[in-house]
């Protein structure tokens, strides 16, 4: 494997309870190279989330090093993360996570409002986003009148909107029925292999986890 | 869409919990600014005093008399331009347990008290039938329209300090040159006093209240003061002469104890309006901690969270601040009239206005900097835990 797009090298990650150091992650070593639907196993509070959490940018290791397209995330201060997360991460949450007081269409432009782009401009990628998804006639609703399915629909849009370098999911179907899942399950196998997104999946679910290409199973923190 | 439009929505979002936080924040910057006009209409008669005029009076007190004689003395010191002399009348009009029947007047010199203060605009044919005649009394558009006196009128009223009936006809109704004059006195011939009181109380002494001075140039009034003082310092009736600013302010001072707990009063105002509008917000910021850390993930920053969050509390704290401020406008009007003797001058000032927008809106600010400080620090991690 050449160039991986994310490549980790010796990733460790505690947290701290009170007195407590409680190891999650350690001594990670994985590589992911471009264009791959890599689905992340394993048992609750194997570290799944946490190391996924990591290659977007929203936790820091303790140990190890992180690059992504090149980049050191954890060399990166707050403020340069942040726009490093608008610019190369999309993410999709079990739980959805839309602001509940903005109608789909302006959930899909709120990663756009950081990016120079035009409000045409915007309008073009916000369209287009909730095109792919199959939305075109909900742009208008709030999420609350959205079912689950939709409204996890609309997080994807969302998260491709600023066509962002990678999509991670953390349990992208773990709340949904099973056609709302498949439903969601076929969007990013389509993200994936017509628009070669590289696709990080965190997921219980074997099922989901036959849509990737490789299947990686974490266990008290190790990569078996 | 842009940063506005998402602060609206979220100030929004509980629709009665923000119309209650703003009534919260009207009513209390409705009570400030009722305090700060009342402290400000407290202050009327000293903000309105001229700048060239000295009053002389008795220097043990007000209660007082100086001998009439005296102003021939005092009009040759060098720097006075002008006389005149009034005392202070008092008198009963109708039902005394009704603040509108009580009005300040005053016997004044009729030839020429007007002359010394051209802030009372009277018409000059209405001071011509007062000047010719005995017991022609002028006085201010406010009171008569109060009482629905006209030309020709006849007051009727009971003396206190000079006893028995007394009775004025209207011959003049004045009115004030700004704003800032008050349009609620009466004045009438001292002549006329002078006159009842010798046929009433054989052997009562008339002599003036107080003098009035028109110093010119104004920067000659401390020479003058001293001048006139010391001129009179071993007789009968030593004299105290002030600018009329400082004499304002010496019955303005009588009051300081009440003024200064207004003032602390309308500081408390400041410290409720910041409670009631923290609560708010620390509730609505604690609400949305999992929604920030979203935004923060999409690559939204502490600034833009910090513009979210005190945008929202500058909303809602300047909805309440201009909604009080407005409401404040019938209340001082309606207190005015149903206290005209009291505050004569009774007015929002556009001082008042700006205190008062900007204690909400300090009070926005302060309420949205722990919140504001609490989310930029949380993690991300820690932030899409919470359940709001």
């Amino acid at each position: 494997m050449t160039n991986p797009l994310i490549q980790l090298r010796q990733v460790s990650k505690a947290y701290r309870r009170d007195s407590l150091t409680i190891p999650v992650l350690q001594g990670i070593t994985l590589d992911v190279p471009e264009g791959e639907f890599l689905a992340l196993m394993g048992p609750s509070g194997s570290g799944k989330t946490t190391l996924l959490n990591l290659i977007a940018g929203i936790d820091r290791p303790n140990q190890g090093t992180i690059t992504v397209a090149g980049t050191d995330v954890t060399k990166l201060g707050e403020s340069e993360l942040a726009k490093w997360r608008a610019r190369h991460i999309g993410f999709v949450f079990q739980f959805y996570n839309l602001i509940p007081v903005l109608t789909a269409y302006e959930n899909v432009e709120l990663p756009l409002l950081l990016t120079p782009l035009s409000k045409a401009e915007r309008r073009q990628h916000v369209t287009t986003a909730l095109g792919l998804v199959g939305l075109s006639d909900r742009v208008h609703h709030y999420p609350r009148q959205l079912s689950g399915g939709q409204e996890q629909r609309v997080a994807i849009a969302r998260a491709i909107a600023a066509d962002p370098t990678i999509l991670v999911a953390d349990e992208p179907t773990g709340d949904l029925d099973r056609q709302s899942a498949e439903e969601v399950l076929t969007l990013l196998d389509r993200l994936n292999k017509e628009f070669h997104k590289t696709i990080v999946l965190v997921t219980h679910d074997p099922h989901a986890a036959q849509r990737a290409h490789t299947t990686r199973h974490l266990d008290k923190g190790e990569l078996q | 869409m842009r940063v506005f439009k998402i602060v609206l929505r979220n100030a929004f979002r509980h629709r009665l919990r923000t119309a209650l936080t703003i009534l919260g924040i009207a009513t209390a910057v409705l009570a400030f600014g009722l305090i700060r006009t009342i402290v400000t209409a407290w202050n009327a008669g000293v903000t309105a005093s001229a700048a060239n005029r000295m009053i002389t009076r008795h220097r043990v007190s007000i209660i007082f008399p100086v001998p009439l004689v005296d102003r021939t003395q005092i009009a040759r010191v060098p720097g006075v331009a002008g006389l005149s002399w009034a005392n202070w009348f008092g008198g009963v009009y109708g039902n005394s347990s009704d603040f509108k029947n009580f009005w300040p007047r005053f016997a004044v010199d009729a030839n020429t008290y007007f002359d010394l203060y051209p802030e009372f605009v009277v018409p000059p044919d209405q001071l011509e039938a007062f000047k010719k005649e005995r017991n022609a009394c002028i006085l201010g558009r406010k009171v008569a329209a109060e009482h629905g006196f006209k030309l020709g009128d006849v007051i009727t009223m009971e003396g206190d300090i000079y006893p028995g009936e007394w009775q004025f006809v209207v011959r003049g109704i004045y009115h004030g040159r700004d704003p800032s004059v008050d349009e609620t006195q009466m004045f009438f011939q001292w002549d006329y006093l002078y006159e009842q009181v010798k046929q009433r109380e054989p052997g009562r002494n008339t002599d003036a209240g107080f003098f009035v001075l028109r110093v010119d140039p104004p920067g000659a009034m401390p020479k003058v003061s001293a001048t006139v003082d010391s001129e009179f310092t071993n007789s009968s009736a030593p004299t105290k002469t002030e600018s009329e600013r400082e004499f304002q302010q010496s019955f303005v001072s009588m009051s300081s104890a009440i003024i200064t707990s207004l003032k602390v009063i309308s500081l408390v105002i400041v410290g409720i309006i910041l409670l009631v509008l923290a609560n708010t917000i620390v509730m609505a910021v604690r609400e949305r901690t999992r929604e920030y850390a979203v935004l923060k993930t999409l690559g939204f920053q502490g600034r833009h969270i910090a513009a979210f969050i005190f945008g929202e509390a500058l909303l809602i704290g300047l909805a309440g601040g201009v909604l009080g401020v407005v409401l404040t406008f019938p209340l001082v009007r309606a207190f005015g009239l149903a206290l005209p003797g009291f505050f004569p001058v009774i007015r929002v000032e556009p001082i008042t206005i700006v205190f008062a927008l900007g204690a909400a809106a300090l009070s926005g600010l302060a309420a949205g900097a722990l919140p504001t400080a609490r989310v930029v620090r949380t993690s991300i991690v820690n932030g899409l835990r919470m359940i709001g």
